[in-house]
């Protein structure tokens, strides 16, 4: 009756603590996983030395953002809270193309003593206006 | 006589399905977690709404600058003409490679666009402005 008993009991690996050492592992990748997420605002640069592509004038809109953060839109000073809507207004006029995108082009042109925070806030405005074609002309000398 | 045996089994908790369960959780975490390399220098980005999440975290190469104008990739700090040279490394390595700019707002733009000529020079033409959310 004893030695079946002993038996019985070396067949069972025990498995009790197995969830102990995969919590224990879990925990340190828990611990160790960075979940704050990377965001910011995408832009893809243009390639060095690509062929220049002739625009019609009309389909550009012209943003100048001078050193002191005051912006010219199209020669006319703009608030940069108000390129939001102008832009939008801009987007609607010229229409899409075929894929759906808007056709107006948005050219932003800064000085090289604009704070890059000002930069930040047009660029801003012009995305959440919707516009896809962003044009970042070199800063003056 | 049977009546006792069915109490008997209903008297525990099934506990071996559990190492399973956390099996699973682990190997996510696992599969999950991209280790923090670098810390970079103390910057406060602009803020921003129309932000983007950057999808593929390990394809991000971080570029730090700070107002007073240090430039700093994988924490050694670097002059500015030698940008082009270890970004253009990196991007043989990884076609996929994406610049995260972490600026300073106090930046002026002059810096940003020196920086992104360099980019531009290496053939790294996906960046992304770091910003806040508003």
């Amino acid at each position: 009756m004893i030695s079946e008993k002993k038996k019985k009991r070396s067949i069972a690996i025990p498995t009790a603590s197995m969830a102990d050492i995969a919590f224990l592992l879990m925990i340190f990748f828990l611990v160790t996983t960075t979940i704050d997420l990377d965001k910011g605002i995408n832009l893809t640069l243009p390639e060095k030395g690509g062929e220049e592509v002739k625009i019609k004038r009309g389909n550009i809109a012209n943003l100048l953002v001078n050193a002191a953060g005051q912006t010219l839109l199209d020669d006319e000073p703009i608030e940069i809270a108000q390129i939001r809507e102008v832009i939008k207004r801009k987007i609607e006029e010229k229409g899409y193309d075929k894929e759906g995108k808007p056709i107006l082009i948005v050219s932003i042109k800064t000085a090289r003593e604009t704070n890059y925070d000002t930069y930040i806030q047009v660029l801003d405005q012009v995305k959440l206006a919707g516009a896809t074609k962003i044009s970042i002309a070199e800063p003056e000398r | 006589m049977k009546f006792t045996k069915k109490e008997e089994a209903t008297s525990s908790i099934p506990t071996a399905s559990l190492p399973d369960i956390i099996f699973l959780l682990l190997i996510f975490f696992m599969v999950s977690t991209v280790f923090k390399e670098y810390r970079g220098l103390p910057i406060l980005t602009p803020a921003a709404r129309s932000t983007e999440k950057v999808e593929a975290k390990r394809n991000i190469t971080y570029l730090w600058t700070d107002k007073n104008h240090r430039i700093s990739i994988d924490d050694k700090i670097i002059p500015l003409n030698v940008v082009s040279q270890i970004i253009g490394e990196k991007f043989a390595l990884n076609r996929r490679l994406i610049i995260s700019l972490k600026i300073d707002k106090e930046v002026k733009m002059g810096l940003v666009s020196d920086i992104q000529e360099q980019l531009r020079e290496a053939y790294a033409l996906r960046i992304n402005y770091s910003t806040r959310f508003k």
